[in-house]
């Protein structure tokens, strides 16, 4: 058994920074993608809703790591010259999209319908409509819920690991196998998962119970 | 650069795929089945009397939700032998899933439960039903119609969750797609494939349950 000392620590703090920064570029984004997809899900237009449906639907029905086995595999078919690093970012903003998108598909929809007749009673078109009436409201709606999948999404970002991308827990697995004391470095890393997710899980079922009780 | 798909040499392993979808149906079957028992018991113990047990269920839950099941996975995987279990893999994955799914199906039940007012079970006691009827009847049957979608679709994720069981090596379907990868090099044509049939087991799984809630929760409740 080895010791695990400063050099060990600061492997796993290196890990750790990929972690956040793979949550932080899965959220920006899927974010980015997901209110394209939010749109399209809700407009008149029933190819384009279709569409969206299918995309949301695959990816709420694979798992995230077949995901990132065939994002990855695939990009590289493409013959571009990519890193890990590339390859996994946009397995998981496309994951996220997927997500965040049927997230605030929900919201929007849960905005009074009165909202949007108002808005087309004052003769707002359809940018306007949405940019200052109806998405401001969604985004309130959809904070418990967008909170929570950023939970989910930094958790699953240890999925990258599998493909071998060093982030948290493969460093984890790295100096587990280095020291031969699993239990004490997985729950270190799971430790600092938790500091990371708790927070935001709390805010998000507080902002939740807030929520209910002013609709009440 | 020209890439010829070959997904001849991922269909001859057909029978391997098979199998291994059989493997990730019974994992998420034994796992479902355990988070249940957990989830139930763990709703018990949250209401017992001892301010202990309660706090002890409130850790197990947010430690479980807050962190990642790879994480959890690999310290369930070192933890037992070291407490002197010593399981095959594919059980130990299934410890890891039910103790996974449980902790939300704690969360959810405890909500159902919630949800059921206290003046339905007086009302039930008014109209001389006895205590076991008014459990089943009142309780019971309201509280598994409320809980039933967030359950129900925790469960598909916990299905789609199996695959993260690879790592150490379960019997299920990843594992098997990626023996397959190894000996064929066709890594796209392998995952493409196998994420198809997650995606036909999931949408399967969620027209069973559909067809459930429609058969047993199909009456008005006004």
């Amino acid at each position: 058994m080895g010791p695990i000392g400063e050099d060990q620590f600061f492997f796993l703090m290196q890990g750790l920074k990929w972690t956040v920064l793979l949550a932080i570029v899965g959220f920006i984004g899927g974010g980015i993608f997901g209110i394209l997809i939010a749109l399209l899900r809700t407009s008149k237009n029933k190819v384009a809703r279709t569409i969206t449906a299918g995309y949301i639907g695959v990816f709420q029905g694979t798992p995230l790591l077949m995901q990132l086995f065939v994002v990855y595999y695939g990009v590289a078919l493409l013959g571009i010259d990519v890193n890990a690093w590339i390859a996994v970012a946009v397995a998981f903003t496309l994951h996220a999209s997927a997500f965040l998108g049927e997230i605030w598909r929900g919201s929007i929809e849960a905005v009074p319908k009165g909202q949007t007749e108002a808005a087309n009673a004052l003769g707002l078109h359809y940018v306007s409509r949405m940019k200052d009436v109806i998405l401001p409201q969604a985004l309130k709606i959809s904070m418990p819920a967008t909170i929570g999948f950023l939970v989910q999404l930094t958790k699953g970002t240890s999925l990258a690991a599998i493909v071998g991308f060093i982030e948290l827990t493969r460093a984890g697995q790295i100096i587990s196998n280095q020291t031969y004391r699993p239990l004490l470095v997985f729950g270190i890393v799971g430790a600092i998962y938790f500091i990371i997710c708790w927070p935001l899980s709390h805010a998000g079922s507080g902002l939740e119970k807030r929520m209910a009780k002013a609709a009440r | 650069m020209r890439y010829t798909f070959d997904f001849g040499a991922v269909l001859d392993r057909a029978p391997e795929l098979l199998w291994g979808s059989l493997g990730t149906l019974g994992l998420a079957l034994a796992g479902m089945l355990l988070a249940l028992v957990i989830g139930i018991l763990g709703v018990v113990a949250r209401s017992s009397k001892s301010e202990i047990t309660r706090a002890a269920v409130i850790v197990f839950v947010e430690v479980v939700r807050n962190t990642p099941f790879l994480v959890q996975i690999f310290f369930i995987y070192f933890a037992l032998p070291l407490m002197g279990i010593r399981l095959n893999p594919t059980v130990t994955a299934i410890i890891a899933l039910g103790i996974n799914g449980g902790a939300y199906a704690i969360e959810i039940i405890r909500g159902g439960i919630e949800s059921v007012s206290r003046g339905q079970i007086e009302a039930g006691f008014a109209l001389g039903l006895h205590k076991a009827d008014v459990f089943r009847l009142i309780v019971l049957k309201p509280a598994l119609r409320a809980i039933y979608p967030s359950l129900t679709s925790q469960f598909i994720m916990l299905t789609l969750t199996t695959s993260v069981c690879t790592s150490i090596a379960a019997y299920e379907l990843t594992s098997a797609a990626q023996r397959i990868e190894s000996d064929t090099f066709r890594s796209f044509e392998v995952y493409f494939t196998v994420t198809a049939i997650y995606l036909v087991i999931s949408s399967l799984m969620m027209g069973l349950f559909a067809l459930i809630s429609r058969h047993y929760f199909n009456y008005p409740t006004r």
